[in-house]
């Protein structure tokens, strides 16, 4: 494998019941190409988090995946309102989420948190009422 | 543990499709943020939520099973989808706290 493999994904922001379905997609891939399960599940649950906050907070985005020898690489972008305060959005428990979001299990102000536990770097780059792209990596190597 | 040995232990089962999975340890929770967080890798999951997101995290997170408590029902369609992402789905009759413990007696 010495080219990069890359995986494109458009996430629906209108029906967060059915979200999850790239990392779901991403989690199919890895397996096929033989990744140990500790990494393939890092690399699912900080994609799944990314995935819903783009629905719940963002009204959807784009996901891409790529996956060299050293790392994979998991960038998330979106066109949703941005983050005012990182710093605030980045601590556990803080979450802005509706109560019929909470009713579904999600709005414990945990993703964020579990982004950033799950992968050994992640950036956020945030605009107000502009967008938010975040690029995490999890490294294979 | 397996899976599937939890059955004789008036467990029931609404998706086993893969029951051999060896269970190692449990979490117990409701949100879902935490449950990605917290559980580990074969943890069964003991939860009262049943929307199709548990399946989701269940999947992603790669517990070993779900542990429904307090006998709350699953819709046909929901376990149609465990069946598909190959998510184990159980039941107890059994409050969450008595349902932690018996199976606490189970894997020890
Ligand atoms: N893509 C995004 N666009 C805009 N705001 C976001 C985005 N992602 C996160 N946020 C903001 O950051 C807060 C914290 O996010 P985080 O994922 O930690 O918690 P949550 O989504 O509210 O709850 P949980 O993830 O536990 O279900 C959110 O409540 C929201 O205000
Ligand atoms: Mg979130």
């Amino acid at each position: 494998m010495s080219d990069a493999l890359v995986f494109h994904f458009d996430v629906d922001g209108d029906n967060f019941t059915s979200a999850g379905q790239a990392s779901t997609q991403v989690k199919r891939n890895l397996r096929q190409l033989g990744l140990p399960p500790a990494i393939i599940r890092r690399v699912s649950i900080a994609m799944y988090e990314g995935e819903i906050n783009m629905v719940i907070h963002a009204d959807g985005g784009t996901a891409d995946v790529m996956v060299t020898e050293e790392y994979i690489e998991i960038i998330l972008k979106d066109q949703g309102p941005g983050i005012a305060n990182v710093e605030q959005a980045m601590q556990e428990g803080f979450s802005t989420a509706t109560d019929s979001i909470r009713s579904l299990g999600f709005g414990a102000g945990m993703g964020l948190p579990n982004m950033k536990r799950y992968t050994d770097s992640m950036e956020i780059n945030t605009v107000l009422g502009v967008g938010t792209t975040i690029t995490m990596r999890v490294n294979l190597a | 543990m397996k899976v599937k040995d939890l059955l004789e232990h008036g467990f029931e089962a609404l998706s086993l499709p893969d029951g051999d999975r060896e269970i190692d340890g449990a979490y117990i929770g409701d949100l879902l943020s935490w449950v990605m967080g917290r559980a580990q890798m074969d943890n069964a999951w003991i939860t009262i939520m049943t929307n199709v997101n548990v399946i989701a995290v269940a999947s992603l997170a790669d517990t070993s099973c779900v542990i429904l408590a307090e006998g709350v029902d699953m819709s046909d369609e929901l376990v149609s989808t465990a069946e598909a992402k190959d998510v184990n789905i159980l039941r107890s009759n059994d409050p969450t706290y008595e349902t932690a413990i018996k199976l606490s007696g189970l894997i020890a």
